[in-house]
């Protein structure tokens, strides 16, 4: 420094910046993570087609999912072949009612293959002739129950319950005409945690699970491509600020987002509109929530560091997306896929683990003490993809 | 006939939302001239030519081209194969993965030339052009002034009548541009019935043109020839006139630049320099031993071409980028892309505007005065001054992307200089700004530069802006060819301009002057004419085939978007094979037994037997049965309560409790029938020894069939149903996707400007997304058969057929969805959620078709998996043939062709 002039600017410019703070102290990286989230918040208020969506995602979306398609039986479509036309045959047929099974059908019996078939009928019953008179007698005839067994969520269950309301009408019936019944052993079966067994308990709580992966994902991925598209990311590496700042900025804003949505879901949606009860605390699951949160928001900058356009990341996304929430649980138990595949799942997917950790906590009020192993095991997963994250966005934008 | 005008406008208006690209225009452009449109981005330009083209539709006022309305259909229909368009940015309209010849190639085919005559006319463009010896490199691998020289043969491949140009050369190197004018003046000699209409930035060329009108905020400002409008407004360049002629109030910020010497500095370390800076990407060598040295408060230029290695050597100095070779250093420091002190000392502008175009203009200012960590108490008075010498205080809660290219770049430039930096790294800050607000720009500049001693490192690729540098640097292909002031650059060359002398290193760069050649057309040797087989207007099969086999050749050339179409069909089969399974077994059940009698042990033990059950450890209180449900370790429990025995002993009916974990219904639902299957076999068993082997219980035997799918498993029937699933979704989103990827890269200007037909165009470009969804249906048939054995039990012919007529009503189908969006990434989301919701809930995946009810089963049914999954699932497990499924045929192709027409009405040929 020897010119004057030049003495005074740097002495100026050495004024201008704080020199309390280091640009490697602690409060430093905090204050820009702080800046960043602020900015990154602003953001997602400025697009309002990413906020409709997740405003769509977490209500009416989470509404229609549960009561919607559901796996329990209801509205069976059976097919009646009456032989018989007794009274009793024709209190089998009235015995098939509402919301379980839709108005038997009658048809003939050479009609069942063409309706089977088309899939217009899902069982069939065959009432033999002189079915009553053999059933008064005591000869006990054989009915038989077609069931369409390529229809999976309903025939396994469907033919159990037609087996039973077959089964009463007649005791029903003989009881009335003098027969007896005695059963030595009355079994009462009750159903914990979900006493009705009604699917839109299940469906509204995973939906909203499935929201908060789907979500995080897309809406961190395309936060960090935008930046790239636009350039933005460039100019604020040129300025004091690290990559871990500007990930952890994006990861805590959407996190935000993301988490209040799904709180209020669970409340407003899931426990007051659709009237499930919410056994566990839920701020235990938003705790637990904001560590999955933290982990798939990371692999959602993992994505946008892989694609290089918008249109990259969608093709990207959709596929990881699918096999994380179909092989997580939330669809079907994880006991039914086999071993090797729910193990590979549990190592390399956090979702397992979240979806194991809210069915205890919202529908069984499992506490701390219950699901820690799976809190410990997504924070491991996301510390995994956060480290991998931030290597690849160093690679990304310094093309190291 | 001969026309006087070939393009007349007449009292055009055009609106972009509220804003106004033109605003009442009247225009005569003359016939067989070169016309030029001038005047900075955003004046309109760009809109005018589209409307001339016919590309843009006429909002309001007559366009009337080749004396004909543009506004009538069937007129554009019949005259758009006499005009060839050429929209603004480098190489808009081809296709990067195409190689040179491949490209000619496709506009030759759209224009219906026969084989061998293409294949002519190419070579003959390509040696006129110099790209002969580079017709099998992609095109995104072409420098800029290559770039638009393709894209001129393109425009000449049908001998167009009429050629538009929107901003050529904008952005390519001195050389690249003169050759690219040689060219169109000697094809214009050749064919001097050709009309030009350009377009473009560059003040110093358009002075060549015959004709001019001259553009400011959406009006014509001035026409006329040239000379004409120098004389009228007394200038001596077309730069100063344009100021002269733009309205007062305008006029009245400019103030002519005024360039001061510098101080001389006695420090004798320079601010920046460089020695043998090299960057790799690949192979591809971007900046090439680049040296130089600026010294502390010097304004330094470096000029070159786009893609020269201007921007990658600016990442370099502000440590975003590591150099492969080579050093540089600030301030004597070696540039450490770790050492935040330094980036304080840098201020940088990116090319284009990279600020948040969602935060105001104040918060931006204010986001980058934290990050600076600028002190507290001083930032809002900095911001204050910033906004007050930028000119910046009335527009500083609008967000960004309302305000003129001018105003941004000073909002840039005072991001840029907030922290006070001693260095300034600009990349192509002026680029596209009106010459008013460039040389207040300018004049910013030299104020830092005299004022405060800021060294300033800019890069530009105009001449005038170079000449204004203490110093500057030629570039070419990451080379720098010469350093030092601008005047001792011409002088050294021994030119007039400067240029000429950049022209002159650039020859001597490329090793032979090829320039010459094109300038010299032999007589005779003109272009032979374009032979057009086809009449405009009506079907080509050939235009058709032309989008196929592009669209295909592109499709295979894309790892990304061929991965996603080939592997991801087997992923997600792979997925729901082994993730949907609905066959519940081994739950997990523990007995709380309070009796401890025999009988109660032969109750628990009654269900050891089965496969569905598996025993954990028994259960002692009724807290521990909490405690074990909670943790999710049991499915379900036998609570047999004490005295059980001794009630079993006595007849007295005797209630014992099985608790089942409900939390998942499915799981729930079927332990439950499994529990009544096993209690009642438990009951009859007692009521055997009750009352001996004749007892009856029941009066009637059930017995149930399980039909198609006889060991019940879920594979079954899930596999058949996912190939529904999968074919649906992913064609959908790869037509949408190839649809909306032209929006957006621009290259759906030449189905705008060729006479390419809606039904060729989208029919084209379905094909190849048919052909590839055939070929992941067999690789999906044969992944059901040998990996989950599931195997075709009917005719696997109708399974073909279907699923042939499926794909091109799903294909279809993405094509609705991406006339309505703009993005990809808006089309892949919209085609999956509007695909994946139906085809999941109402198609008889889960459900079946025949379970659904009211609104459910209407949208099932009025999409085409719901139609097509009793052919999979039927031709799979049913047994099924033609004859069965012969109305899910019909059904599915008319869902086919409603998708085709449908995309068709709603697909627009003209932009808005």
């Amino acid at each position: 420094m020897s010119s004057p002039d030049q003495q005074a600017t740097s002495q100026k410019r050495k004024t201008l910046y704080n020199s309390k703070t280091k640009s490697s102290s602690l409060s430093w990286h905090l204050s820009n993570i702080y800046r960043l989230t602020v900015k990154e918040l602003r953001s997602i208020r400025s697009d309002p087609v990413m906020l409709i969506l997740v405003l769509y995602a977490f209500s009416i979306a989470v509404y229609t999912v549960a009561t919607g398609a559901s796996t329990e039986a209801t509205n069976l479509a059976v097919g009646f072949v009456d032989e018989d036309h007794s009274d009793l045959s024709r209190r089998i047929a009235d015995g098939l009612t509402p919301p379980l099974f839709k108005p038997a059908v009658e048809i003939a019996a050479p009609a069942i293959d063409a309706e089977m078939d088309a899939g217009r009928l899902v069982f069939v019953i065959e009432i033999p002739p002189k079915f009553e008179a053999d059933v008064l007698a005591g000869r006990q005839p054989t009915v038989q129950v077609n069931v369409d067994a390529t229809a999976i969520t309903q025939a396994g269950n469907g033919a159990i319950y037609l087996q039973t309301i077959i089964a009463n009408e007649v005791s029903a019936f003989r009881t009335g005409r003098g027969g007896t019944s005695d059963i030595p052993v009355n079994v009462e079966i009750r159903e914990k945690f979900n006493p009705n067994t009604k699917s839109s308990w299940f469906t509204s709580v995973m939906q909203v699970i499935n929201n908060v992966t789907i979500l995080t994902v897309i809406l961190t991925g395309a936060a960090l491509i935008r930046e790239r598209e636009q350039g933005t990311v460039e100019h604020l590496l040129v300025m004091p600020v690290v990559p871990a700042e500007i990930m952890l900025a994006k990861i805590l804003a959407n996190g935000l987002v993301i988490l209040t949505a799904a709180g209020l879901s669970l409340l407003l949606v899931v426990e007051w509109w659709l009237h499930v009860p919410i056994a566990g605390s839920i701020l235990l699951f938003l705790s637990g929530s904001s560590i999955y949160v933290f982990t798939v928001a990371a692999l959602g900058i993992l994505l946008g560091t892989i694609a290089t356009s918008m249109g990259q990341f969608g093709l990207l996304a959709i596929p990881v997306l699918l096999v994380m929430q179909l092989l997580s649980g939330s669809t079907t138990p994880m006991e039914s896929m086999p071993v090797w595949l729910r193990y590979a799942m549990q190592i390399i997917s956090p979702t397992p683990h979240y979806v194991a950790f809210a069915q205890g906590v919202l529908y069984r009020g499992a506490d701390l003490s219950i699901v820690w192993p799976q809190l410990v095991a997504m924070a491991v997963i996301g510390a995994g993809y956060f480290a991998f994250a931030l290597h690849r966005f160093r690679q990304v934008i310094f093309g190291a | 006939m001969i026309e006087k005008t070939i393009a007349e406008l007449q009292h055009v208006t055009h609106r972009y939302g509220t804003t106004i690209a033109l605003a009442d225009v009247n225009l005569e452009i003359p016939a067989r001239r070169m016309a030029g449109i001038i005047g900075p981005d955003g004046v309109g330009k760009s809109t005018l030519l589209a409307l001339v083209s016919g590309v843009r539709r006429i909002q309001d006022g007559h366009v009337t081209v080749f004396e004909g309305d543009m506004e009538n259909r069937a007129f554009r229909t019949a005259n758009c194969g006499r005009i060839a368009y050429m929209p603004q940015g480098l190489g808009r309209n081809l296709y990067p993965t195409l190689s040179v010849f491949e490209n000619i190639d496709f506009f030759g085919r759209l224009f219906g030339q026969p084989s061998a005559d293409r294949r002519g006319r190419i070579d003959e463009l390509l040696r006129a052009t110099d790209l002969d010896p580079f017709e099998d490199r992609p095109a995104g691998k072409l420098s800029g002034g290559m770039k638009q020289k393709l894209s001129l043969c393109c425009a000449l491949m049908h001998d167009p009548d009429l050629l538009v140009l929107d901003e050529p050369t904008t952005g390519v190197d001195p050389l690249s541009r003169r050759q690219f004018w040689d060219l169109i003046n000697s094809i214009r000699k050749r064919r001097p019935q050709m009309s030009v209409i350009v377009a473009t930035a560059y003040m110093d060329e358009a002075a060549r043109f015959d004709w001019l009108a001259a553009m400011d905020d959406g009006k014509v400002i001035a026409q006329g020839a040239p000379k004409e409008i120098l004389q009228r407004t007394n200038a001596a360049t077309l730069e100063d006139a344009f100021i002269a002629l733009l309205p007062e109030e305008k006029r009245a910020q400019h103030k002519k630049v005024a360039m001061r010497p510098r101080p001389a500095s006695a420090d004798a370390t320079p601010a920046i320099e460089a020695e043998g800076l090299t960057r790799r990407f690949g192979d591809f060598v971007a900046v090439d031993h680049v040296s130089f040295r600026i010294a502390r408060g010097e304004i330094f230029g470096f000029l070159g071409s786009n893609g020269c290695g201007k921007t990658t050597t600016m990442k370099m100095l502000t440590g975003l980028l590591p150099a492969t070779e080579g050093s540089a250093k600030l301030f004597g420091e070696p540039i450490d892309s770790d050492d935040m002190e330094m980036r304080r000392h840098v201020g940088y502008m990116s090319q284009g505007f990279s600020l948040y175009s969602e935060l105001t203009v104040r918060q931006n200012l204010d986001l980058h005065a934290h990050l600076y960590h600028l002190p507290e108490n001083e930032i809002a008075g900095r911001i204050d001054e910033l906004l007050r010498n930028y000119d910046l205080k009335h527009v500083a809660d609008a967000r960004p992307d309302s305000l003129p290219l001018g105003v941004k770049q000073r909002l840039q430039l005072a991001v840029a200089v907030l922290h006070r930096p001693a260095i300034l790294i600009l990349d192509e800050p002026t680029s596209g700004v009106d010459p008013i607000a460039r040389d207040a720009f300018w004049s910013t500049l030299i104020d830092l530069s005299r004022d405060d001693g800021v060294t300033i490192f800019l890069s530009t690729h105009f001449m005038n802006e170079a000449e204004r540098c203490d110093r500057i640097s030629l570039m070419n292909a990451g080379k720098v060819l010469a350093v030092g002031t601008p005047a001792e650059i011409v002088e050294r060359r021994g030119v007039k301009s400067l240029e000429e002398a950049f022209i002159s290193y650039l020859v001597e760069a490329t090793g032979a002057d090829r320039s010459r050649k094109t300038e010299q057309p032999t007589d005779g040797a003109s272009l032979p004419t374009a032979n057009l087989a086809h009449a405009p207007g009506r079907f080509s099969p050939g235009r058709l085939w032309a989008y196929a086999r592009r669209e295909t050749i592109e499709l295979l050339r894309d790892p990304i978007r061929l991965s996603f179409a080939v592997i991801g069909p087997l992923i997600l089969m792979m997925a729901f094979g082994y993730g949907i399974s609905f066959d519940v077994e081994n739950l997990k059940y523990a007995a709380f037994d309070q009796d401890q009698t025999q009988e109660s042990r032969t109750l628990v033990d009654s269900f050891a037997g089965s496969r569905y059950f598996s025993e954990q450890p028994p259960i002692g209180t009724t807290s521990e049965m909490e405690q074990r449900f909670r943790s999710g370790e049991l499915q379900l429990v036998v609570e047999i309560p004490s005295g059980f025995g001794r009630d079993l002993e006595n007849s007295r009916t005797p209630e014992i409790a099985v608790w089942i974990d409900g939390a998942m219904p499915f799981r729930g639902e079927t332990a439950r029938s499994y529990v009544s299957g096993i209690s009642a076999q438990y009951v009859k068993q007692l009521a055997v020894e009750r009352y001996g082997p004749n007892a009856v219980l029941s009066p009637v035997n059930v017995e149930t069939r399980f039909r198609y799918n006889q060991s019940f498993e879920s594979v079954n029937a899930i596999l058949p149903s996912v190939i529904m699933l999968v074919l649906i979704l992913i064609p959908a989103i790869m037509s949408a996707v190839a649809v909306v990827r032209e929006k957006e890269t621009g290259s759906i200007a030449n189905f705008r400007s060729t006479p390419t037909s809606k039904f060729e165009f989208l029919f084209g470009k379905q094909l190849p997304y048919v052909a590839v969804s055939m070929a992941s249906f067999v690789l999906l048939a044969l992944l059901a058969i040998v990996l989950f054995h599931v195997s075709v039990k009917g005719s696997f012919a109708t399974l073909a057929l279907g699923t042939l007529l499926y794909v091109f009503a799903t294909t279809g189908f993405g094509q609705l969805v991406s006339t309505f969006t703009r993005t990809q990434v808006a089309a892949v989301f919209a085609t999956s959620i509007l695909s994946i919701i139906p085809a999941v809930n109402f198609s008889g995946l889960l459900t079946p078709v025949s379970s659904l009810s009211g609104g459910a089963r209407f949208i099932g049914l009025t999409f085409p998996p719901a139609w097509y999954q009793p052919i999979s699932v039927g031709t799979f497990t049913k047994a099924l043939e033609l004859s069965d499924l012969w109305f899910n045929l019909v059904i599915l192709a008319c869902f086919a062709l409603v998708y085709l027409m449908a995309a068709q009405i709603f697909l627009k040929k003209q932009e808005d």
